[in-house]
């Protein structure tokens, strides 16, 4: 239990160490500030550990670099479902962990003015760091779906007890909004769970196969290869939940295009129900519009988790789940993903443009941005010129990736300095700023910079993930390409605009301009190193994607190698479709 | 044979073998008779009746538990009690331990939430333990007498139950409407026994399920209008309307809401829950006895030494190797192999399971959306609560639709999906007798069952809010509550099955669940979120009533981040289907 040289059990305490203490918490008597102080040290532990991941030594320590999945592990959790608590992390989900604790130790530190029912508020953000937590380590399709309900209820009651004015409509919107994304998911991971037959992997390398953790990891290598030949010659099919084993069944069998519903194969609908799961949460056009609503009737802490932290889900499902289990529907869709991804880019932009709502702009920002994440997973550029060669593809998925630490570390920055103006002055009309900056110069300095990291200029953070998303993109079609840069035009211009209107000027015109007293400490320690994270993100990505680079690479090669082989196989006659594909021996 | 033989043969199968297995029913019978009895004499009339209830339901869930502990029931042998009148199997003994388990739990809450006092608690242990028993026939029942019978003998106490509370209006009209439409469904019902049992000539499930193979049904399908085919198909429906108005199904719903708003709470858990199962239990015996063919039953003659005739009859579809063939077996057992022979009559009976398959998933498709619906306009919490019901209703239909689905094909899938039903049903007691109970213990402090009079809950009594908060989530299916296990496990029944049908039917309950999301979260947002009214007292329910509620409520956390273990027992529970 307490191990914690053992990888394994230090995730396992790193995920439900909130939990813990929010089970403590509910047993304390309710003074506020003492609960919000012992909260925020249990967030501030939580992040230490995933830091220590990155410089410790020992076995703990995350080695960048590396591709595989690190410190699996995995106990049977129900077994007459087949289900396990299986959890382990990769240069994907590594950085969004580390994120993750990071925002939320930021966000509970921005919880101090919250006044309110201390209590329920620390037990709910404690809860809700554990489901954020668990969602990216989780590697069994049932635990992860598990993680991803859990976040949604402490969610619904952080907006809907500490909101503002329309705190129920947004909170309930935002529930019902991925609660119907989360029943479309039930539905495609029990499709894919009974198309899968771990027997179809006989043909793969074993030791392939034994890295999904599909047999017992503890097993010395004998035991696992016998554990594995039990599986292969079982009777029945052996269905499963991991998700490792159900990325290779989608790529190196024809377990998912068995044909289904409408002409369409099993994987199309897998996608498209996962998709907009996923897309629900990213969130994308037209299914955008809980986000607005959510973020400006949360209170600042709980904007800054969502932007930062859940907005990442989704792609992190599109990542992880949608393309690496359904190839070939993410092949045919590819386009149609794109086009989400550019319209989001487009109207985000546009819609954030024609705000008066300070809040309600930077949420259309995160729409508009996001986009950007959606276009760069979606772009299946699996050729330079006549060859195969993934370089570009592999520089959009790079692209995507990083735009999400990015916009994880700019967007909680502008909602927190949003939040730290309202808190002052209690309104967010953009149009009865002005004249910040005489007031409180500090604030302003932080603000102009993180507002230029999300506006993407070149030697901060934002900017990276977007020129890698537009280049990967012009390989794939010209006219998206073209699209995409012009949006950068548009985010310039309501971002510059923002500023101008709050920022600049004169002097402060609007109500309250008594209460525009300068930047606290608290405040301060919250968004500097915000800042300074986007502008040493923004001088050397390689920190970043050191980590990320392999694993993302590894994902990409994957894939082209299956399209290689599918398009060889579409090329062929017809009879070519019905032939099991040949093993990919890497 | 000579009658005396004949009599020999009965009293024998009687005293050997059916009583014993039927003593859990016994005892409930005496500790019925010696509450009512032992308030006549003056030495015996201090005994409260609360403590004799709860020792015979006690002592009854003891005898329940088969030889093997509760983990064994998948090993007990199956059987047929009183000349094929009960069928005595795993899910009748799971079904047994579950009710008379759910008769102690319950007869602790109304002691606690005062309804049945020391004055007239008696007559209140004495019905709740006369329904109790008619359930546990209902979840054997074997014949078509057996299954009538139990549904009036649960039905009857159940009427009165919901009126118990004298003088009050609200709860006679209840009661009344309850009675009317119970006697109007049960006379429905009987029309389609008498129907079903005419032209098969037997009230045997699994004689008539032989006999319909017989019949070759699907030359009659052929034949339209064929008017043999029509009375079969009016017998189905109107038996399916008897067990539509226990399962509170659309469009035999009518009473639910009427009935919650007007009985005490704590009635309404017992219909919500006990009632449920029972009915489940008996749509899961008869769906199964008219649409399969029954597998054979252990020979008793063998263990308990009696001529073979005595039994020959009670089974003519389920001869063994070993049993010794009869006269009356002769006719049916043409000397294959058991196996074979279930699978050709079990092809025989696909149109009658088609037609189940059919009206449950219609019934079920209804009557989940039509509760989910209707939920939303609802001021009273319990009437709120008896909507959705009867949506969850619907969700356990679907249940045992796919098992119907796939009966003929793939036993052992089929056997999941009713294992899914029985785990659903676990579930389910956790989260509607916490909620039953929380809205009895808040009636009893705040006067009002009102969801507008809950607002602020959460201010003044935080454990209670919380808990129930949880309970409605866990009713909407949301992990890591049980709830969601127990409709994942139907959803998963549903997907194994396949088919346009239940793809249809996964679509609608997934649909459902969204739907659900917004009324019972509306509680939850009136509880946590709204302000308390200004004018409210301290609300407190009690300590031991708060005892209660959380060990009744946390299971329904507990069990849905480890539901290993009932997940264990729902499969042994259902074991012997089909097998």
């Amino acid at each position: 239990m307490l191990e914690f040289s053992n990888p394994a059990i230090f995730i396992t305490w790193l995920v439900f160490l909130p939990a813990l203490a929010a089970l403590v918490i509910a047993f304390l008597p309710s003074r506020g500030e003492t609960l919000k102080q012992i909260s925020f040290g249990v967030t501030a532990v939580v992040f230490l550990m995933s830091v220590a991941m990155i410089f410790g030594s020992g076995p703990t320590r995350f080695r960048a670099g590396v591709d595989g999945m690190q410190h699996m592990f995995s106990v049977p959790w129900i077994p007459s479902f087949n289900i396990n608590y299986l959890t382990g992390l990769d240069g994907i989900s590594f950085p969004l962990v580390v994120l993750t604790a990071f925002v939320s130790m930021l966000a509970m530190g921005a919880s101090w003015p919250i006044k309110k029912y201390e209590k329920g508020y620390c037990i709910l953000f404690l809860l809700l760091e554990t489901g954020m937590l668990g969602v990216f380590c989780a590697l069994d399709f049932f635990l992860f779906y598990v993680f991803w309900e859990v976040m949604l209820l402490p969610m619904y009651f952080l907006i809907g007890i500490w909101g503002g004015p329309r705190k129920e409509y947004a909170a309930i919107k935002f529930f019902l909004y991925t609660l119907v994304g989360s029943v479309l998911m039930l539905i495609a991971i029990l499709m894919l769970y009974f198309h899968s037959d771990l027997r179809a992997l006989k043909s793969l390398p074993p030791q392939q196969v034994v890295a999904t953790g599909v047999v017992n990891l503890k097993l010395d290598e004998a035991a696992q290869q016998d554990a594995l030949q039990k599986i292969y010659s079982a009777e029945l099919p052996q269905h499963t939940f991991n998700i490792l084993a159900l990325q290779l069944m989608g790529q190196h069998t024809d377990l998912f295009t068995t044909p289904s519903w409408y002409g369409h194969s099993l994987q199309w609908w897998a996608f498209v129900l996962l998709g907009i799961g996923f897309i629900i949460k990213v969130p994308s056009v037209p299914l955008h519009t809980w986000l607005p609503d959510a973020h400006v009737e949360a209170p600042t802490p709980i904007s800054m988790i969502l932007a930062g932290v859940l907005l990442k889900m989704g792609g992190y499902g599109l990542l992880r789940i949608c393309y690496p289990i359904c190839p070939q529907a993410g092949y045919d869709l590819a386009y149609v993903v794109c086009l989400i991804g550019v319209v989001s880019m487009v109207y985000g932009a546009f819609a954030a443009l024609a705000q008066n709502d300070f809040k309600r702009l930077v949420a259309y920002s995160s729409v508009s941005h996001m986009g950007y994440v959606v276009l760069g997973l979606g772009v299946w550029s699996a050729f330079a010129g006549t060859q195969y060669n993934p370089d570009y593809w592999k520089m959009g998925m790079n692209g995507a990736m990083f735009q999400m630490i990015a916009h994880g570390i700019s967007s909680p920055g502008m909602f927190f300095l949003v939040g730290v103006v309202y808190d002052r002055v209690h309104h967010r009309n953009l149009n009865e700023f002005g004249g910040l900056f005489a007031r409180m110069p500090v604030y302003s300095g932080i603000a102009v910079g993180i507002f230029f990291a999300g506006l993407g200029l070149p030697g901060l953070c934002g900017f990276i993930g977007e020129v890698f998303v537009v280049l990967s993109v012009w390989n794939y079609s010209v006219a998206l390409a073209v699209i995409s840069a012009a949006v950068v035009i548009l985010t310039a211009a309501y971002i510059l605009w923002a500023i101008q209107r709050v920022y600049l000027g004169t002097e402060y015109k609007g109500p309250h301009g008594e209460a525009l007293t300068p930047f606290t400490l608290r405040e301060f320690s919250i968004a500097a190193p915000l800042l300074a994270l986007a502008i040493y993100f923004g001088i050397n990505p390689k920190s970043l994607l050191n980590y990320m680079q392999p694993s993302v690479d590894k994902t990409v090669v994957e894939l082209t190698d299956w399209t290689k082989k599918h398009e060889a196989a579409a090329t062929k006659p017809a009879t070519a479709e019905t032939t099991v594909k040949p093993p990919h021996n890497s | 044979m000579t009658l005396q033989t004949l009599v020999n043969n009965l009293t024998s199968d009687t005293m050997n073998v059916s009583l014993p297995l039927f003593r859990p029913e016994l005892i409930i019978c005496a500790t019925i008779v010696i509450m009512l009895i032992a308030r006549i004499p003056r030495f015996t009339s201090w005994l409260d009746s609360f403590w004799l209830a709860l020792l015979g339901a006690a002592v009854a869930f003891y005898y329940a538990i088969p030889a093997g502990g509760i983990g064994a029931i998948g090993d007990v042998q199956r059987q047929e009690l009183f000349t094929g009148m009960l069928a005595y199997d795993s899910l009748t003994v799971f079904f047994r331990l579950f009710l008379v388990a759910f008769a102690f739990w319950f007869i602790i809450l109304v002691r606690l939430t005062g309804l049945a006092d020391r004055q007239d608690g008696q007559d209140f242990y004495t019905l709740l333990l006369g329904a109790t028993l008619g359930m546990c026939i209902m979840a054997s029942a074997n014949h078509l007498m057996t299954v009538f019978l139990g549904i009036e003998m649960a039905s009857v106490p159940s009427y009165v139950l919901a009126g118990i509370i004298k003088g009050r209006r609200r709860a006679s009209e209840a009661a009344l409407k309850y009675a009317v439409y119970g006697a109007g469904a049960a006379g429905v019902m009987l029309y389609g026994i008498s129907l079903l049992a005419g032209i098969t000539g037997s009230a045997h499930l699994p004689t008539i399920a032989t006999k319909l193979a017989a019949m070759d049904l699907p030359a009659l399908v052929a034949a339209n209008g064929s008017s043999t085919l029509m009375v079969l198909v009016l017998a189905g429906l109107m038996i399916m309307v008897g067990l539509a108005f226990k399962l509170s199904a659309v469009p035999f719903h009518f009473w639910c809401p009427d009935v919650f708003e007007g009985a005490p709470a704590e009635v309404d858990a017992f219909l919500s829950v006990a009632s449920k199962a029972a009915a489940m239990a008996l749509l899961v015996r008869v769906a199964f006895g008219l649409g399969t063919i029954a597998p054979p039953t252990a020979p008793p003659i063998a263990a308990h030494k009696i001529p073979a005739v005595a039994v020959a009859y009670q089974q003519p579809a389920a001869t063994t190797a070993e049993a010794p063939a009869s006269a009356a077996v002769a006719a049916q057992a043409n000397t294959a192999s058991p196996n074979i022979n279930t699978q050709i009559s079990s092809a025989a009976l696909a149109p009658v399971r088609r037609f189940i398959v059919l009206v449950l998933a219609i019934v079920a498709a209804i009557t989940c959306t039509f509760g989910n619906l209707a939920a939303y306009g609802q001021t009273n919490i319990k009437r709120m609560l008896a909507y959705s019901t009867i949506a969850h209703a619907g969700y356990m239909i679907m249940a045992v639709a796919a098992a119907v689905y796939l009966a003929g094909s793939r036993p052992a899938d089929a056997r999941d999906a009713v294992a899914a039903l029985v785990f659903y049903l676990c579930a389910y007691v956790f989260m509607n007798l916490s909620a039953f109970a929380v809205v009895a213990f808040l009636r009893n402090t705040l006067g009002s069952e009102e969801i507008a009079d809950y607002a602020g809950l959460i201010r003044s009594a935080p454990v209670t809010a919380t808990a129930f908060t949880g309970i409605l989530v866990s009713l909407i299916g949301i992990p890591p509550l049980v709830g969601f296990v127990g409709k994942f496990a139907i959803f998963k029944a549903l997907v194994v099955a396949g088919g346009p049908i239940m793809i249809a039917l996964l679509a609608i309950a997934g649909i459902n669940t969204a739907i659900s999301l917004v009324y019972y979260l509306n509680v939850a947002k009136k509880m946590c979120i709204d302000p308390p009214p200004a004018n409210r007292g301290t609300v407190s329910i009690g300590v031991m009533p708060a005892i209660y509620m959380l060990i009744v409520a946390v299971p329904a956390l507990v069990y849905g981040i480890i539901p290993g273990r009932i997940l264990e027992i729902a499969t042994h529970a259902t074991q012997q289907l089909l097998m």
